[in-house]
Order: structure tokens, then C-alpha cells, then sequence
């Protein structure tokens, strides 16, 4: 198509997004990436389809079994391996992610694998069958497992983006974690999207609901509530909470120690035997959904035992769990200044939420029977599935979503201040002015912090990094102005400027648990052979979008104002664009970048006539009103 | 107005577009011409949601002025734009986030509105009250939110403080209609310390109700 720029132009309201080539960018899903199960989902035209394996499951255990040959398998297959060679399989790795070693020790005893922190701290890592693995490596390992079968639920068309959801509680460190892993597995994230946000955008389009309502979800290893304001189309998140290592795997745990309790005390328990009961914990858990008690039996060392289990003393050891949940439940309420009773409504997501005990304590608590007419295992999919299409196909919904915990910045005596107060609507940017504190001094150690509490070690650090080249002032006299910028993924940049000079420094924020550029590089380059020139790929595909956007202006100006040119710029101009075209057509990035700058110089001198153009008839007043139009407005 | 004043005024209104380097309104979101979104600009919070100027405003009409900016600029209609797009965007929507946080807000609104007539309110100077009475005022109540120790006595207490806040913003409302900037002025440093003083006795209410159940 000659002028489909054009086209595109009358099909499309300003700002909409246009329907991107498929052959360029493949498929985009939705995918739930969960502590116990993940799910993965595809949506057109608001048509969802969950994604089903060859066993006809839309689950897919979180669980990655490293085998001795080198292989690496994920899935149920993985899970029928626990038993036989548990140091070989990893399992509950989002508890991890982001992790770093005060938080291990806080979990220790939790955890069913081998944690080895590095001497030089940073990300947890883990001894899995011989190999030390980041938490990033075997979430990535999942993540291709996910893709693969996308792929192959799709006919075999390339899957290459996701929309990946994330529990909103989910701190910075752990949300970068999972883009880190999302990268390895050669997935590019459209956007990291909250848990609870994601399974209101399924309800709040399959049944139309409206006003507010209250998320819980309880999955293997997270809680999360979010307190929602859903309208003809617009999710706005008044406020969330939660706790990132709180969930049903706890109470796996908690069940499991019952049982071991009740063996005749001998040899310490191995890994692999608490990995057993963990097993025989949970099937007990999910049996006394149903009924009032059961027997299982455990066998550890040859010697068998046998455990009777009623629901009301599974419910007994459930209780603290859930009675925390409902305490954070009770704190989000307040937070977003409303009554319980303004609820209209409450959502169970999580297969946790299976549990009678958590159903009854959220009616109670919210006054009303909960909804969980979709599937709380695929809700999550679901709604990332939608966000995924309207992310590259457009739609008319809207998410406003919220930072879950505030960000803030140590001061003098190890006080934090506050610079973004948690359930402040994203995108935003926040900027504080801090000064020196000593004459002279020429440097400052900027420590960003996420956080509630007030004193600095009671916070999570995200990062340090030194302003330096402040120039020598007196105390107190110079002026550094931090701004914090959270984007629509719910990650931070920091940037730091001494105002008197401008002095400027900008941090991506790297996760003091995170990954460094160079271990990702390391890992880009190690577990895929593909990466770099996919990386090169996506850099060619970039500067192909911004040429043709390019072409793009350059043809709308045409069409306005073509009778300011003469015939010889008129040819100049339409070669340089044909030149462009052609480039984008081929393979060669600097061929795409050169021509675009040669539309640039052709099109410079009809630029300065449209402008004087432009200014003459602003002075006459003759099309103020087709430039206000331009200025759009709310419908 | 001269020549050469409405001649910067005309310019001043129209910039070139960054996309398609054509003229553009200086407040415009979008180019008439090549579509692209636009930055920003430095507007004020009231302009950028299409609300007038006042203190009194619809909570209901902000919410959709805010909805429907957002649904035009928000990044999530720009993921399968250009970078710049992409960025441009992002800035839209936060410097809407960032007027709809403001003019929400009573006392934040107050303060703004304030500060764009001239009279500059420091909300953030925190501890000092330089008006004895309402440091007095203020003294007596915080008391009396930390002596209270029934359920009955801090519920009474909590609702008179919310009251307070109430009809002081009533009495904002008056002295902005009356023009009675100063008045203002003193009546916002008040509502500073009155929501506080709502803040505590609410938190101090969940306390004691928790400690009972």
C-alpha cells in the first residue's frame, strides 16, 4: 500500500494505537507467573483463550527439574521428580526473587532448596544438582517453558511479548527480577501488571461489574488485596497491600511440621524428606476441601507413617495465615478512606482461596459472599491476556494503578524520608531537595529505600549510589534536589542534581539484590545462544518504528501544506522518503538511521515555511480553531 | 496591543511539532497534522484538567476530566509507539497524575490555588505555629486524643476533628469567593493541623477498637 500512513491516519484518532505487523513482532500473551502455578493465556478481540498443555492442564507448575545430563524440564514432569531426586528440582522460586540475604534468613527453614548468598552480597543464589542458579535463571527457565507452549497452543507462531503480572506487593528489586527473567527467556514484557489489577480488568469486562470492589488474592507464596474503582472502562487502584512471602505454602509448611511432629524423633530430617512431607502437606490441605478429615501417609528412611488430619485442625494451623491476611485487609480499607460497606463487592483470586476457612473469614469480614464465578487459577492469565491485546491492538479500558509501598531516601541518623507516599497513582515523579550537611563537602551518598517504617533498617534497601562534584559551599548551603520517577511497570529511576550547578547524575535503579549489568550480560550470553542477535533485532525493529513514524509526519505534513513546495523540493523530499521506505525494508539498522537523517535535512527548509506559516495565520486568527481542536479534552 | 507584542504572543501560541516540525499550538496533546502526541508544557494543574480556578470544585467532574485525559495519554496507549512517543506519554500521564493528586486533595488544592495567586502557603515547614491560639487549640486536642481510652470517648472524639476539618474547608471556600486571600492563607495552615489531628484520633480509634476485639 502506497500511502497506507495515511490511512492510518483516518482509521485512528490521535494517540489510539494503530495495529502493529504481525510478521514483525509476533504474538503477544498474557502470562501469570506464580509462586506454586503459572498460567498463560491469549486474548483476540476480547476473546480469551487459556492456553492448555498436552495433558489438557492450564497449569503449569512453577517447578524446574535440573537433570544430570544437563537438561532442564519444567511443569508436572518436574514435579513427579521432587520425590526422586529432590536436590535436583527447584520449586516456589518467586519466594526469591529480589531477594537478598537478610531475607533468607527471615524465611530460613522455609525454603526447601540450598541457599548460598555471594560473598560480595547482592541475589540469593541457589546449589541445584551441582549448579549455582540466580532465582532470575530458573524463573527464565519457567518463562521458556511458558513460551513453548504458548508456541505450540498457537500452531507454531512466534510468541515473543507478554504482558506478565506480578503481585502488587512485589517491591522493586523483585519486579526487576522478573523483567531480568523475561529478558533471558527472550520475551519482551509490554508492561509488568499487578496481580489483583489484572483479575479486576477479566471481571470487570465479563461482567460488566461497577464501582467499588476489593481484590483477594492468596496464591502459593504472595498476598495481595487492592481496592478498586472500576467504571465504564477505567480500573483505578484506590489503594493495595499485601505481603510478598505470605500464602498457601505456608500453610503447607505449617502442616508439614504437624506431621513430622508426630514421627517417633530419629535422624535428622533431610531436604528431601521435608520436600516429601511438603508434598503429603499439600494433598491433605486440598483433600479437606472437600471433607472433614482424611489419613496420609508418609514414608521417609523406610519407615512409614501414617497421620490423620480433621479440617478443623488443618483450619487451627491455617488460622494465623489467614487471620494476617484479613489484618492487611483491614489496613487497606483505611488507606483508601473508605468504609468496609462502601465495598460493592470482593473477588477471590489464588488457589488458595479454595480453602473454606479463607472464604468464610472474607465474607465475614467484607459482609458479603465473595465472587469466584471465573476460575481463580485463570482469572490472572486472563486479565493479562486482555492487557496484552489492548497493549498492541488498542482498546477503550483503562488501568490506573498505584505504587503498593512508599519510596524514601535516608537522611541524617539513619531516618527515612519520604518522597513517594505508597498508593500515589503511576506514572509519576517526585523530587525532594536535601543538603550537606559538613563545609565542603563534594560528595553525597544518595540510599534509596521502599518502605512503611521510619527508621532506615527496618526498610528494604533498593539502592546506593554517590553525587559527586558538588562544588564547595558551607554547610547546609548546597541545594540537591532528588526526584524519584516510578513508571507504568511500577519501577523506579532516581536522579540526583546539585541545583547551583547542575551537577546531574541518573540511576536506573539496580536492585542492591538484583543483577548487574555485567552478570546479565553474562547470563544473556550463556544461556542463549540466539540473545545478541536478537538484541540486535529489536534495536533494528526500533529504528525501523521510529522511521516510519517519521515517513509518517512528513507524508501528513504533505498532504497540508504541499502547495508551499516547489516541484524540486517537492522531489527531493518524496526521494528522501522513498529512500527511507527502502531502508526500512532491509536489514541494515545505519542504513535506516542515515536515510532518516537525510528526510531530515530534505524536509528542513519546508518545516521553517509551515512554522512561519503556522505563525502568519496565528496572528490573523485564521486557524486558532483547527489548532485548538488539536487540543483533545476529556469525551 | 503593538505589532511586535501580538507578533510574540502569535508565536508564543504556536511551536513547531517535534514529529513532523510543523506549527502546533503550544497547549495542544496531539499534532493536528502528523498526530503525535505532545509533551506536556508547563501548564498550570487546573488548565491541564480543563477545571476553572477555584477552590470549590466537582469531585465527580475532576474524576472524569481526569479519566478522559488519561484515556487519551496514558503510556498504555502509546506500547506500540516510538520510544519518544513512548516517553512523551509517560510524562503526560504523570504530570496528570500529579494535577489530579493536587486538586483532590482540599488542603493540597488550598495551597496550590494560593500559590498561583501569589500567596505561597508552607505546608511542608512542619512543628512551628507562629498563631498561639491555634498552637493552644491544638495542644488541648492532641491531649485529648492520647488521654482517651474508651471506645465511646475517641469515636466522639474522631468525628469532631472529621467536623472541624469539614467546616473549615467551608470556611476556605468563603474567604477564596470573598477574595479574602490572607484570611485564606490562615484558614489552610489550620486545615494542615486540623487533618492531622483527624489523622490521629482515626488512628488512634482503630488502636483502641483492635485491642478490643
Amino acid at each position: 500500500m502506497i500511502d497506507d500512513g495515511l490511512v492510518l491516519l483516518q482509521l485512528h484518532e490521535p494517540g489510539e494505537t494503530p495495529v502493529p505487523h504481525e510478521s514483525e513482532s509476533g504474538l503477544a500473551v498474557g502470562i501469570d507467573l506464580g509462586t506454586t502455578n503459572s498460567v498463560v493465556a491469549f486474548s483476540f478481540d476480547s476473546e480469551v483463550e487459556v492456553l492448555r498443555g498436552e495433558d489438557g492442564k492450564a497449569l503449569i507448575p512453577s517447578v524446574v527439574h535440573y537433570k544430570d545430563d544437563g537438561s532442564v524440564e519444567v511443569g508436572a514432569l518436574a514435579r513427579q521428580a521432587i520425590l526422586e531426586s529432590p536436590d535436583h528440582v527447584v520449586s516456589s522460586i518467586k519466594r526469591l526473587m529480589g531477594r537478598g540475604l537478610e531475607d533468607v534468613k527471615s524465611l530460613a527453614g522455609t525454603l526447601p532448596y540450598e541457599v548460598v548468598v555471594p560473598p560480595e552480597g547482592g541475589m540469593v543464589r541457589l546449589r541445584v544438582a551441582g549448579r549455582t542458579l540466580t532465582p532470575v535463571a530458573i524463573s527464565a527457565h519457567i518463562l521458556m517453558a511458558i513460551k513453548e507452549r504458548a508456541e505450540q497452543a498457537m500452531l507454531g507462531k512466534s510468541v515473543t511479548r507478554a504482558v506478565i503480572t506480578v503481585p502488587a506487593y512485589f517491591d522493586d528489586a523483585a519486579r526487576t527480577a522478573t523483567k531480568d527473567a523475561a529478558r533471558l527467556a527472550d520475551i519482551e514484557v509490554l508492561r509488568l501488571v499487578n496481580e489483583p489489577t489484572a483479575a479486576a480488568l477479566a471481571y470487570g469486562l465479563d461482567n460488566s461489574v461497577e464501582g467499588l470492589y476489593a481484590v483477594y488474592d492468596l496464591g502459593g507464596g504472595t498476598f495481595d488485596i487492592s481496592i478498586l474503582k472500576m467504571e465504564k472502562g477505567v480500573f483505578q487502584v484506590k489503594a493495595t497491600g499485601g505481603d510478598a512471602v505470605l500464602g498457601g505454602d505456608d500453610i503447607d509448611h505449617a502442616v508439614a511440621e504437624h506431621f513430622l511432629s508426630q514421627r517417633a524423633a530419629g535422624a535428622a530430617i533431610t531436604a528431601g524428606e521435608v520436600k516429601q512431607a511438603l508434598m503429603t502437606a499439600r494433598v491433605a490441605k486440598e483433600c479437606l476441601t472437600g471433607r472433614a478429615e482424611g489419613e496420609w501417609m508418609i514414608e521417609l528412611d523406610g519407615i512409614a507413617s501414617r497421620h490423620k488430619l480433621t479440617k478443623a485442625e488443618l483450619e487451627k494451623l491455617a488460622e494465623p495465615f489467614v487471620e494476617r491476611t484479613i489484618e492487611i485487609c483491614r489496613g487497606v480499607v483505611e488507606d483508601a478512606g473508605i468504609d468496609v460497606g462502601d465495598i460493592q463487592g470482593v473477588v477471590l483470586v489464588g488457589g488458595s482461596t479454595r480453602m473454606p476457612l479463607v472464604r468464610k473469614r472474607v465474607s465475614e469480614f467484607f459482609g458479603r459472599q465473595p465472587l469466584s464465578d471465573i476460575n481463580p487459577d485463570e482469572v490472572v492469565a486472563v486479565g493479562a491476556a486482555l492487557q496484552a491485546e489492548a497493549l498492541t491492538r488498542g482498546s477503550d479500558t483503562l488501568l490506573l494503578d498505584v505504587t503498593p509501598l512508599s519510596l524514601g531516601i535516608e537522611t541524617m541518623g539513619g531516618i527515612v524520608e519520604k518522597v513517594i507516599p505508597r498508593n500515589t497513582p503511576i506514572p509519576v515523579a517526585m523530587a525532594q531537595e536535601f543538603t550537606t550537611y559538613q563545609d565542603g563537602q563534594s560528595a553525597m551518598s544518595i540510599h534509596v529505600v521502599q518502605g512503611e517504617r521510619e527508621m532506615v533498617d527496618q526498610c528494604r534497601s533498593l539502592a546506593r549510589f554517590v553525587l559527586r562534584g558538588i562544588p564547595p559551599m558551607a554547610a547546609g548551603a548546597a541545594r540537591i534536589r532528588v526526584t524519584f520517577q516510578v513508571d507504568a511497570d511500577g519501577l523506579l529511576t532516581v536522579s540526583a542534581q546539585e541545583m547551583a550547578t547542575g551537577v546531574e547524575q541518573h540511576v536506573a535503579v539496580k536492585p542492591s539484590y538484583g543483577l548487574s549489568d555485567d552478570e546479565m550480560a553474562t547470563m544473556l550470553r550463556d544461556s542463549l545462544v540466539h540473545a545478541k542477535d536478537d538484541m540486535a533485532q529489536r534495536l533494528l525493529t526500533e529504528a525501523v518504528v521510529e522511521a516510519r513514524r517519521s515517513v509518517l509526519a512528513v507524508k501528513s505534513a504533505l498532504g497540508v501544506d504541499h502547495d508551499l513546495l516547489s516541484v524540486d523540493e517537492r522531489q527531493a523530499i518524496d526521494a528522501a522518503v522513498e529512500a527511507v521506505e527502502q531502508a526500512c525494508a532491509g536489514i541494515d539498522r545505519d542504513a535506516v538511521t542515515v536515510a532518516v537523517e537525510h528526510l531530515e535535512e530534505a524536509t528542513k527548509s519546508f518545516a521553517e515555511k509551515r512554522m512561519d506559516r503556522g505563525i502568519r495565520q496565528a496572528l490573523a486568527g485564521v486557524s486558532v480553531e483547527r489548532l485548538d481542536d488539536a487540543l483533545g479534552g476529556a469525551e | 496591543m503593538t505589532a511586535s507584542v501580538a507578533n510574540a504572543a502569535a508565536a508564543a501560541a504556536v511551536v513547531p511539532c517535534w514529529s513532523c516540525k510543523g506549527p502546533v499550538a503550544a497547549r495542544a496533546l496531539f499534532c493536528s497534522v502528523c498526530g503525535a502526541v505532545q509533551g506536556p508544557g508547563a501548564i498550570d494543574h487546573f488548565s491541564r484538567l480543563g477545571m476553572l480556578p477555584t477552590f470549590d470544585i466537582d469531585q465527580d467532574l475532576l474524576e472524569k476530566q481526569y479519566f478522559g485525559f488519561q484515556r487519551r495519554l496514558h503510556p498504555d496507549r502509546f506500547a506500540a509507539k516510538s520510544p519518544k512517543e513512548r516517553a512523551l506519554s509517560q510524562s503526560q500521564a504523570t504530570s496528570l497524575n500529579e494535577a489530579y493528586e493536587t486538586l483532590k486533595d482540599p488542603l493540597k488544592r488550598a495551597a496550590y490555588l494560593l500559590d498561583l495567586k501569589g500567596r505561597k502557603v508552607d505546608l511542608t515547614a512542619c512543628g512551628t505555629i507562629n498563631d498561639p491560639m491555634l498552637l493552644m487549640e491544638q495542644m488541648e486536642k492532641r491531649e485529648a486524643i492520647a488521654d482517651a481510652d474508651t471506645v465511646e470517648v475517641i469515636t466522639k472524639l474522631s468525628a469532631d476533628a472529621d467536623s472541624e476539618v469539614i467546616a473549615c474547608q467551608c470556611h476556605i471556600s468563603a474567604a477564596f469567593n470573598a477574595g479574602e486571600l490572607d484570611e485564606a492563607g490562615h484558614l489552610t495552615i489550620r486545615l494542615k493541623y486540623l487533618a492531622k489531628l483527624a489523622e490521629e484520633a482515626r488512628t488512634k480509634k482503630t488502636r483502641i477498637t483492635r485491642a478490643l476485639r
